[in-house]
């Protein structure tokens, strides 16, 4: 078990993936000196065909990852920042997510996108977004994000595995965290969520970054006699129901933790599945830790007013206990 | 280029399928309007010369994506009739199980990586299977068939730089049948000729007849020569005439958009009545035997069409497999 930094981890899942499979190659916007960290040096042990530094040009590279996928190649494309995936949504949403489907399950589409999504300080609106929602209404896609270092690892590493396109969403708050990761082919399946922390009063669902926030609200209300559960679904799509329908059968209260917006958010998709599927095992209505609904400002006083926080995750368990 | 210079079997094959896709269409036409085709139609009469052209100089492994008006270009790598006339109807036994219909039959292993509803998106689709020979040095090429239409869109831009950069295996066919939906080209798009735009990318670009199949398939292959030997891309405008509207059955909805006499004139330019004239000026072609390839296609696509109307329609368990691998 070595201890490592987020970005570390999905430079080893890259290289251990295109290690394992000569058809899995990386593209995107500055790759080869790897912008945040996460390709730096695999141009040397890779070369320049498999480390295939990009043109700013998303629709244009992201289709091309597309086209050679349907090829039979193994593409990790990166789009630097969430965002970004606005200016390819077509070829994203509208041709990765459809073509299997549309084309009666003839085409395997094995393609993976990499971004940095999340406020990670005064980035403001274009550069701090939680987008995976806006895929989430696009059937088709699979969406991961990873909470710690060995997820992020063992989740990228089944990403590039799996036979369907796969948006993984990496928070850039997370980028220079450190965390034990286990040895040797370290996989995580996708659709199999974790519990981060076990307790018995209050679940806490929550995604990617908010994981660590809303383990030390835990650890914090533990002193108060308040045990919370944690649950992280690891990824939103396929998403473990079973898992995290289980945490709420045990306590019966539900707060739901993610740094997107609220209306058409990832929480509120995960409400509607519990009210669905487990009202019953509700003793109390559920509460969402969300951002508010306007775009991430820029200023840190706006910002902080804005994003989820222990302070907020904290209040939210309060009131479902009340 | 002269007709004498192509084998007897190449020129009868031009002429089948130009057939073909001319018959295809045509039995289309009456189908939607008889109300037997679920949707809407593009239809591509008039522009058999391009998909057949290009096409004919193409081996079947190497891939192409296709647009909107798309049958043309899928009968013209390969595609089977039956299959694709069930696709059109909805049916299960179509190409993608009547979960794509007209504007998105996919044929993978003929290399057909889809027909596509969103104007321009085929074009770095067909750039990165591009990619994807270069990287394994497969020798293969890769078409992106588009119209004029699609020539302003951002991925045709983008799709040009990337493979000029990287000197793709790379063939970008605009179809300039002028008109982009219900707007003329002259009015959308900044050139008259949109081979020019290749002069921007460091590419090569022609212009060609895209209503001279000889001209279309002579054009192509230099160009397939060109990717094959590892000297890049080409971007082939071939200018053409749609016949038919944006879509079948438009007059219902959309006031005539059209100078009077300007399908007629198209007409007198027809490609396939070409392709004939220059047959039988050969000396080694006979007419009857242009009537008996003429005679076949209309009866296999009438075999195409009693399938389609006899196949199922998929049951609802369908509606939910296909997503994920």
């Amino acid at each position: 078990m070595a201890t490592i930094t987020f970005i570390q981890a999905i430079n080893e899942a890259l290289a251990e993936e295109m290690e394992r499979d000569p058809g899995v190659f990386i593209m995107g916007e500055d790759v080869r000196v790897g912008a945040f960290g996460a390709t730096r040096g695999l141009i040397d042990r890779f070369g320049a065909e498999r480390v295939r530094n990009t043109p700013i040009s998303e629709a244009g590279f992201t289709g091309a990852g597309i086209g050679a996928a349907m090829a039979g190649l193994r593409p990790v494309v990166e789009i630097e920042f969430a965002s970004f995936f606005y200016c390819c949504f077509d070829q994203v949403c509208n041709q990765a997510g459809k073509l299997r489907y549309m084309s009666g399950g003839q085409v395997r589409l094995p393609i993976t996108f990499r971004c940095v999504y999340g406020a990670m300080g005064s980035a403001a609106a274009q550069h701090s977004e939680v987008v995976y929602p806006q895929f989430l209404a696009a059937p088709g896609l699979k969406i991961v994000v990873p909470s710690d270092v060995a997820d992020m690892k063992g989740l990228l590493k089944a990403a590039i595995r799996d036979d369907n396109p796969v948006l993984v969403f990496e928070h850039g708050r997370l980028g220079f965290t450190m965390g034990e990761c286990p040895d040797g082919d370290h996989v995580v399946p996708l659709g199999k969520g974790a519990v981060k922390r076990a307790g018995k009063d209050v679940t806490i669902v929550a995604v990617g970054a908010m994981v660590a926030k809303s383990l030390a609200v835990a650890e914090s209300l533990a002193s108060d006699g308040i045990s919370v559960e944690v649950f992280d679904p690891r990824s939103l799509v396929p998403l473990d129901e079973e898992g995290m329908l289980a945490s709420v059968a045990k306590t019966g209260r539900v707060v739901i933790v993610d740094e997107g917006h609220a209306r058409g958010g990832a929480a509120a998709d995960l409400v509607a599945i519990v009210v669905d599927k487990g009202f019953d095992l509700l003793n109390a209505p559920i509460k969402r830790v969300t951002a508010l609904d306007v775009p991430i400002p820029f200023s840190p006083s706006l910002e902080e007013v804005v994003l989820p926080n222990e302070e907020k995750i904290t209040a939210a368990v309060r009131a479902v206990l009340e | 280029m002269d007709a004498g210079q192509l084998p007897k079997e190449k020129l009868f094959s031009l002429y089948r399928t130009m057939t073909t896709i001319r018959g295809f269409e045509e039995k289309l036409v009456e189908l939607f309007f008889s109300g037997q085709i679920p949707g809407f139609v593009h239809s591509s009469v008039g522009q058999e010369a391009v998909a057949t052209g290009v096409c004919a100089a193409l081996e079947s492994s190497d891939s192409i994506t296709s647009t909107h008006r798309g049958h043309g270009h899928l009968i013209a790598k390969g595609g089977k009739l039956r299959p694709m006339m069930a696709e059109i109807f909805g049916k299960l036994p179509g190409y993608c199980k009547g979960k794509g219909g007209s504007m998105h039959i996919v044929s993978y292993d003929l290399g057909i990586f889809g027909a596509n509803g969103i104007v321009g998106a085929g074009i770095p689709i067909a750039t990165g299977a591009a990619l994807a020979a270069k990287m394994r040095g497969d020798h293969r090429v890769a078409v992106a068939f588009f119209g004029d239409g699609a020539s302003n869109e951002g991925t045709f831009h983008e799709s040009l730089n990337l493979a000029a950069i990287w000197k793709l295996p790379v063939l970008y066919v605009c179809e300039n049948n002028q008109y982009g939906e219900f707007t003329p080209a002259s009015e959308s798009t900044s050139v008259p000729d949109i081979a020019v735009r290749a002069q921007g990318y460091g590419i090569a670009g022609v212009t060609v007849d895209g209503n001279d199949v000889l001209a279309v398939y002579e054009q192509t292959a230099l160009a397939v020569e060109r990717a094959r030997r590892g000297d890049g891309p080409t971007l082939l405008e071939a200018k053409t005439c749609r016949w038919e509207g944006h879509v079948v059955g438009e007059q219902a909805f959309v006031p005539e958009y059209r100078p009077a006499g300007e399908v007629e004139k198209a007409r007198q330019l027809c490609p396939i009545d070409r392709l004939r004239t220059a047959l039988l000026a050969t000396g080694f072609v006979e007419e009857a035997e242009l009537d008996r390839i003429r005679a076949e296609a209309e009866r296999e696509l009438d075999d195409a069409v009693a399938f389609a109307q006899a196949a199922p329609r998929p049951g609802p368990e369908e509606a939910l497999t296909d997503v994920f691998a």
